[in-house]
C-alpha cells in the first residue's frame, strides 16, 4: 500500500475539468464523455467520419499529461500499488464488466449522473459498492 | 476544424484526469479503503464533475442539435437489468483490483508508463471477449 495525500483543490480543479469536457462534447457532436463507449467505437468503427471524431478526441486525452508536464515540470503520478498479474485481470474483468455495463465512471458516473438517468445511478452505485468490497477483501481479508 | 476541436476537448478531459488523480490508481485504490489508508480526494473529482456537467447539460440539452453533428445521441432507456447491474458489479470488482478504470487510464497512456498499458491491453482484450459473448447470445437468441 501507498500512503497518498489528500488533494481536493487539484482534485475539484481536475473534476471540473473533466465536467466541461462532457458539456462540450456534448455541445458539438451530441455524444456522452464515456471512456468506454469512445474507446469501444474507436476499435469498432461504423464509419470513416465516426472513426476520426474519437481518435481526434483519444489523441488529446494522451496529450493531457504531457501538457501538465509542460506546465509544472513534472508528469502526473502513476503509483502502482498491485502486481502485472493483477492488472491484467482486474483489465479484463473491466473490459468485461463496461461492455456488459454499458459504461463506466465517466459514462455513467459523471455524464449519467448529471442526466440524473436511472440506468447511470443504479450502474453507478453497484461499482462503488463492488469496488469497496474488493478493496476491503484484497487489502484487509487477503491481507495482500 | 471539427479535428482540431475534437482534440481540445479530449485534451481537456485529459488534463482533468492528469491532476485529479484519477490516473493514479495508487490514489483511486486509497479513496477505496475505508479501513486502511484512507484519502476522500476522489469524491471532490466526482463531485465537481457531475455538478459542471449537470448545470452544462441543462444549457446545452436546450437547444434543438449540436453544433457539430445532427442530432444529440442520448441513451434513452432507463429500464434496469441484470446486464447492466452484473456488468457493473464486475467492472467494480476489475477497478478494486487493478486500480485504473478506463477514463483514467486512456489519459495515462500518454504519462509512457508500462504499466497503464499492459492494463489497456487486458482492457482491449476483455471489451472483445464480451463482444464476443455478446454476438454469440444473439446468434442463439435468434436460431
Amino acid at each position: 500500500m501507498i500512503e497518498t495525500a489528500f488533494t481536493p483543490f487539484q482534485s475539484l480543479g481536475g473534476g471540473v475539468l473533466i465536467g466541461l469536457a462532457s458539456v462540450l462534447l456534448m455541445a458539438t457532436v451530441g455524444r456522452i464523455m464515456g471512456a468506454t463507449g469512445i474507446l469501444a467505437g474507436f476499435m469498432q468503427p461504423s464509419s470513416m467520419s465516426d472513426w476520426s471524431w474519437r481518435a481526434a478526441l483519444l489523441a488529446g486525452m494522451v496529450s493531457g499529461p504531457l501538457v501538465v508536464m509542460l506546465v509544472t515540470g513534472s508528469m502526473p503520478a502513476v503509483q502502482v500499488p498491485v502486481s502485472t498479474l493483477m492488472l491484467v485481470v482486474g483489465g479484463f474483468l473491466v473490459g468485461i464488466g463496461v461492455t456488459f455495463g454499458a459504461g463506466c465512471t465517466s459514462g455513467h458516473g459523471v455524464c449519467g449522473m448529471a442526466r440524473l438517468s436511472p440506468r447511470s445511478i443504479a450502474a453507478t452505485i453497484t461499482f462503488m459498492i463492488t469496488t469497496a468490497i474488493t478493496v476491503y477483501v484484497i487489502r484487509h481479508v487477503l491481507g495482500a | 476544424m471539427r479535428m482540431i476541436t475534437l482534440y481540445l476537448i479530449g485534451l481537456v478531459f485529459g488534463i482533468g484526469i492528469s491532476i485529479s488523480g484519477m490516473a493514479n490508481p495508487a490514489k483511486v485504490l486509497n479513496f477505496f479503503d475505508f479501513a486502511g489508508t484512507w484519502d476522500p480526494s476522489l469524491a471532490f473529482v466526482m463531485g465537481g464533475a457531475v455538478v459542471v456537467a449537470f448545470i452544462g447539460y441543462r444549457f446545452v440539452l436546450k437547444r434543438p442539435a449540436p453544433i457539430m453533428s445532427e442530432r444529440f445521441m442520448l441513451p434513452t432507456r432507463s429500464d434496469l437489468d441484470g446486464k447492466l447491474i452484473g456488468g457493473s458489479a464486475l467492472f467494480g470488482v476489475g477497478w478494486g483490483i487493478a486500480g485504473f478504470c478506463p477514463g483514467g487510464a486512456l489519459p495515462a497512456i500518454g504519462t509512457g508508463n508500462i504499466n497503464v498499458l499492459i492494463f489497456m491491453a487486458a482492457l482491449v482484450a476483455g471489451i472483445f471477449a464480451a463482444k464476443a459473448l455478446q454476438s454469440m447470445n444473439t446468434t442463439k437468441q435468434a436460431a
